[in-house]
């Protein structure tokens, strides 16, 4: 040990903790950067080749890779091709070497279609009403088209190419967009790239989780959270007065305190368990069994659902609220409670009109700390009511409005099941970053939010109130 | 008449300081200890209405654990225990029909370090008066210009009174909070060593405000400071390890005390 000791005598020391900081911040950089590129990259409009084979065959679509072959003699690439409804794969490895033409055609199209994935192929003509339109008439009339509703596109019939030479007619309801990207100048594709974000953010998921959108596993995430906040936060701010404001001061108060922070350590897959076994099985079993029993057998409040999943994670989080008010309370002098108190205060008078306003930084820090905490847990979700497609919305119009019994989406159950559950794996890696990237994202608001008003409380308190 | 004699434990001859109608706070046998251990033994005093009393002592002799305990402040200490008696005005504050908190309300109390709350000067005047009945908003006002009118810090904050009072400076703040207890028109007025985190001008505005408030109200003052107590003060007891050593008017204990211990202190020639 004696050159470490010397080392640390001839200033290696700064050098080492500095080094660390920096590999800290080198790792999170990369992650925030592969994300970032991979999410934010796959909305790109990106162009389409259409190639020709040494063979004579004809292949078309959107290059994604390359890599070296096996037999390193040269490399490969991997292109999406689309149209599964009439190859059957989407997917397609072309070696380097066995291209004999290589082109960028302006009119080569991408079909955005609800059913079967993409098409990419050309345009022969679109019938409306009767009437045939072909070339730039056709490419025009199916631009104004999309931007009518559904409804209204069903009289649009298109007759499409593959670069194969196989013809396809298809109605354009069933088409959600097209886009001919080689033809787009940068501008245009901004504007596409922009607007596919905007999907994603505001669309349901499609084609089993590997398209579309994840608003409903947004609007999930945002309702279980809220609904978690209000059962968390009374609670835990409750509980933080108790030990620290009114319980004797003595070993059981710090015992509980103790077994308070080692509740936040407990794996949570843990807490889904008791989840399960407590609130779906026992108290949602009950609750079936004494206001329902006219649904039995199939559960209503006795299968996992929004207000199991938020109480669950309420109890994850409760220890997270619980030391951050505490931290708070034990923060606010003394010589103030007892300012308070010898003007006539009662002890509820004093929490209620001093201490708390002043601890209540430390309680919104501790509450976005536990909403961030939860929108980023997966493990006991699903136990507790997660689900891979929800059918219902657990807010809508219908009375009572908010649905406490039904399943919802998350964004990280989400991303766990279009990266490991969908059947085409290829498709769902963009979307997973992308996925990712905005759960990064959400969190990250949420803990800058924290401190922005935990800064803005203390400055108001420092200047006008 | 007892109530207006002081029993000095030194000579045991009883003194004379004010007739008994003067009375406003009677000490009689108060003993109190922390967590088992003697704070304060059987200190018997009487302090008159509308004078300055100044508790003077080295630290820890039990002078400001006196003063707290006139406020019933050691009630929030589950480990403090006490026996014997403080009246005020005829009125055994620890009686069962007497409520704490209208006990603190008559009773002020200002503290070493001024605290104010983190609210805005108007909020912390009204602070003691939003805890009582319901004013009227003009009525309010009117108090709340009188308090800090009172405290000598109207004419430094009129124009701010909707600003954070954790903006003012030390001396303001101290006067802040005497404001404060004075808004709800206390009878007796507490202070705990009030100027001895201020500065020497902040000290003496303190000092002013101290004798001009005795129209008003009883002050007893805790100090450090002998000066101060000999210029602010009309009645001295000097506390030592718990017990009241001598007390009487403070030009007698300053130039002519009768015990060598009380005048080895205020000379300074105690360890």
């Amino acid at each position: 040990m004696t050159w470490l000791k010397n080392a640390m005598q001839q200033g290696v020391w700064p050098w080492l903790c500095a080094g660390s900081v920096a590999i800290s911040l080198l790792m999170l950089g990369a992650l925030l950067a592969l994300l970032l590129t991979r999410g934010l990259g796959h909305f790109w409009p990106a162009g389409l080749d259409e190639i020709t084979l040494n063979n004579g065959e004809v292949v078309a679509g959107e290059a994604v890779r390359e890599m070296p072959l096996p037999d390193q003699t040269g490399s490969e690439r991997l292109y999406f091709t689309g149209n599964r409804d009439l190859d059957d794969a989407r997917w397609r490895w072309v070696a380097i070497d066995t291209i004999a033409r290589q082109t960028q055609p302006a009119d080569l199209l991408r079909l955005e279609r609800r059913a079967w994935g993409d098409f990419i192929g050309y345009l022969e003509a679109v019938e409306v009403n009767g009437e045939r339109f072909t070339g730039d008439d056709a490419w025009q009339q199916v631009q104004q088209a999309l931007a009518l509703p559904t409804a209204q596109r069903t009289h649009y019939q298109l007759t499409l190419r593959t670069p194969q030479g196989q013809t396809l007619r298809q109605s354009l309801a069933t088409v959600i967009n097209v886009e001919a990207p080689n033809a787009m100048h940068l501008g245009q594709k901004l504007r596409a790239w922009g607007s596919e974000v905007w999907q994603f953010l505001s669309q349901g998921p499609r084609a089993a989780n590997t398209g579309g959108g994840v608003w409903p596993a947004i609007f999930g995430t945002m309702l279980m959270v809220i609904v978690m906040s209000v059962i968390v936060t009374p609670f835990g701010v409750l509980a933080a007065i108790y030990l620290n404001e009114i319980a004797h001061q003595g070993p059981l108060t710090r015992l509980v305190r103790i077994g308070v922070r080692n509740l936040a350590g407990v794996p949570s897959i843990v807490y889904g368990v008791f989840g399960l076994g407590v609130f779906v099985y026992g108290i949602g079993g009950s609750l079936d069994e004494w206001f329902f029993d006219d649904a039995l057998p199939s559960p209503t409040f006795g299968t996992g659902g929004l207000l199991w999943a938020s109480l669950t994670l309420a109890l994850l989080t409760l220890p997270v609220v619980i030391v951050a008010t505490e931290e708070g309370l034990a923060r606010i002098p003394e010589a103030q409670r007892e300012g308070a108190v010898a003007l006539g205060a009662t002890r509820l008078e004093m929490l209620t009109r001093v201490v708390l306003p002043m601890a209540m930084p430390a309680m919104l820090t501790g509450v976005i700390l536990a909403v961030a905490r939860a929108a980023g847990e997966v493990a006991p979700l699903m136990l507790v009511g997660v689900a891979k497609l929800a059918p219902q919305m657990p807010l809508d119009g219908e009375f009572p409005y908010l649905h406490l019994e039904r399943k919802f989406m998350h964004l990280g159950y989400h991303l766990f099941d279009t990266a490991f559950h969908g059947e085409d794996v290829q498709a769902a890696i963009p979307l997973v970053y992308a996925t990712a990237l905005l759960l990064v994202l959400i969190v990250l608001v949420l803990n800058l939010t924290a401190i922005l008003l935990r800064h803005h409380l203390r400055r108001q308190r420092g200047s006008e109130c | 008449m007892l109530a207006s004699r002081h029993v000095d434990h030194a000579n045991q001859a009883p003194v004379t300081l004010f007739p008994a109608e003067q009375c406003c706070l009677t000490i009689d046998r108060f003993s109190l200890a922390y967590a088992g251990k003697s704070a304060l033994q059987e200190l018997t005093l009487q302090v008159p209405r509308h004078r300055v009393t100044a508790f003077i002592g080295p630290s820890g002799c039990g002078k400001s654990t006196l003063l707290r305990a006139i406020n019933r402040l050691h009630d929030l200490n589950e480990s403090v225990s006490h026996s014997g008696d403080i009246t005020l005005e005829g009125h055994n504050i620890h009686a069962a029909d007497m409520k704490v908190t209208e006990l603190r309300r008559r009773v002020g109390m200002v503290f070493q370090t001024p605290n104010p709350f983190p609210m805005s000067i108007y909020e912390n005047v009204a602070f003691g008066l939003r805890l009582q009945k319901r004013l009227a908003k003009r009525q309010r006002d009117d108090v709340i210009e009188w308090a800090l009118t009172s405290a000598a810090l109207w004419d430094e904050v009129k124009d701010r009174l909707h600003r954070s009072a954790w903006q003012l400076s030390g001396g303001q703040q101290q006067r802040l909070v005497i404001a404060r207890t004075l808004a709800v028109q206390p009878d007796v007025l507490l202070l705990d060593e009030p100027a001895s985190a201020l500065d020497p001008i902040s000290t003496l505005k303190i000092e002013e405000l101290i004798r001009n408030l005795k129209s008003q109200l009883t002050l007893v003052l805790v100090t450090h400071n002998m000066q101060q107590a000999a210029r602010v003060s009309d009645y001295t007891a000097f506390l030592q390890q718990g017990e009241l050593v001598e007390y009487g008017p403070t030009d007698h204990v300053f130039t002519n005390p009768r015990l060598q211990r009380t005048e080895n202190y205020i000379t300074g020639r105690m360890a």
